[in-house]
């Protein structure tokens, strides 16, 4: 082979991966802005043409879920106890070598993870944190939570504040590593893989005496209705992928039984106090459920959340 | 031969933009936005996006009863006033930071939790330029914990 030859292959070579680069790098935002489009003018069609209208020129559409922090704070402000045999045994991690599966328990992970922390758990803490890197690694995410972060999580252990920040960071690094690769997919099903988990353990921790009509953990566990829509949206996105797919059958069984739920709230009402510049966003919220849907949904996230995890 | 070289250099360089663009967003969020959120925790939500002057952005999100959020919309310097509003469902405005001398911040709570919609825009520059700005937006949640 002679050097002219050599030089030829590999300006082809080259040619073909800048032009690679150049598409994906063009198209992976015009798809998301078509996929974005799309999915709106589904989730608008219920509120009016005028509104359809309005976010179809938007350009960047977000749909955001709570992270496990936020689920876990919600948990706990709604008076839950800990419980850590609720939380998925971090010796199961040998047991997840899909990217799907490594998603998944990466969002269980990082919710137990959080829970733990919030009710002072330190050497739970460290486990989990320690079970949500190994999932991190096997999904190829480099540096989200590196070995700095463990000792850093070590040496502040008894330091709440800190402790957060580690947390949040953690989470941080994972959702962004998947958007600076394109790899919403991977990054939606982890957040599903945390959302179910956070229900899992709030389904868990209402006692069987529990006035379902009268209970701060049974009113977050309802609310999960407004969040599913934007669930669905978020799955509806990356409906090209084969993993997205089986999770979205999962979270439509589920919208099955939230749709059994009526929730109607009336006009909110914003109130600054101007001491604090705080507002309270008042409104009233009233919501019809049979004791038996509930029961219904708290057996069906028990069975989703087992598939996920075992 | 040395012209294909260029050409591929030049080429190559372009394809990397977007990529490079997002990683410096990251850097953008987790440096400088995450410091305004405090005293608030940032939740680990990763909402950012490159906007030119003229462009919007929406999110959508569940807000809980109970909680204490902080909303940070952060943009880079180089970039214009920054419009936001905060809607309901039916895009009623809860929130305009018009009036608010284009605060970056807004604290709130919730009686009920909401699906509400973030909505914002990088404003027109005013200077008379031939070239369009952009920059990194990034909307930042921050959570307080009770401490009733």
């Amino acid at each position: 082979m002679d050097i002219k030859s050599l030089h030829c292959k590999a300006l082809c070579f080259l040619a073909v991966v800048v032009s690679a680069l150049i598409i994906t790098g063009c198209g992976s935002d015009k798809n998301k802005n078509k996929d974005s489009e799309e999915e709106v003018v589904i989730e608008s069609l219920e509120i009016d043409e005028q509104l359809i209208k309005d976010v179809k020129t938007v350009k960047e559409i977000f749909y955001s879920l709570p992270s496990p922090l936020e689920t876990a704070m919600i948990l706990k402000q709604s008076g839950a106890v800990y419980n850590e045999e609720l939380l998925n045994p971090t010796e199961n991690v040998a047991n997840y070598v899909t990217n799907k599966s490594m998603a998944l328990n990466l969002g269980v992970y990082t919710t137990d993870l959080s829970y733990a922390s919030l009710f002072d758990q330190t050497q739970a803490t460290i486990n989990y944190m320690n079970a949500s890197k190994k999932m991190a690694e096997g999904l190829g995410i480099l540096n989200a939570i590196d070995e700095n972060i463990i000792e850093r999580l070590e040496a502040n252990i008894n330091n709440r504040d800190v402790i957060m920040d580690i947390i949040s960071e953690t989470i941080m690094n994972s959702s962004s590593f998947f958007e600076e690769n394109d790899r919403q997919a991977m990054s939606t099903i982890v957040l599903v893989g945390g959302w179910v988990e956070g229900l899992y353990i709030a389904t868990n921790l209402v006692g069987p005496d529990v006035d379902l009509n009268n209970n701060e953990l049974v009113n977050r566990i309802i609310d999960q209705k407004l969040t599913l829509s934007t669930v669905v949206s978020l799955l509806e996105e990356n409906k090209d992928n084969e993993d997205v797919i089986t999770v979205m059958t999962n979270v439509n069984e589920l919208k099955a039984i939230f749709e059994k739920i009526e929730i109607t709230t009336s006009k909110i009402e914003p109130v600054t106090d101007d001491e604090t510049n705080v507002t309270t966003l008042k409104s009233k919220t009233e919501v019809k459920m049979k004791p038996e849907t509930y029961y219904e949904l708290k057996e069906k996230v028990k069975i989703i959340r087992n598939n996920f995890t075992l | 031969m040395k012209k294909i070289y260029q050409i591929l250099i030049v080429l190559t360089v372009l394809a990397l933009i977007p990529f490079q663009g997002n990683a410096q967003c990251k850097s953008f969020a987790k440096k400088v936005c995450k410091l305004e959120l405090s005293p608030y925790i940032h939740d680990g939500n990763f909402n950012a996006a490159i906007l030119t002057e003229g462009e919007d952005a929406e999110l959508y999100k569940t807000f809980y009863a109970g909680q204490n959020y902080r909303i940070y919309i952060c943009g880079s310097d180089a970039l214009p006033e920054i419009e936001f509003q905060v809607l309901d469902v039916n895009r009623n405005v809860l929130y305009d930071n018009r009036k608010n001398d284009y605060s970056r911040i807004w604290d709130f709570d919730l009686e009920s939790s909401q699906q509400l919609i973030i909505s914002l825009r990088v404003k027109n520059s005013e200077e008379e330029t031939d070239e369009l700005v952009s920059g990194c937006v990034a909307i930042m949640f921050g959570i307080k914990e009770n401490v009733e």
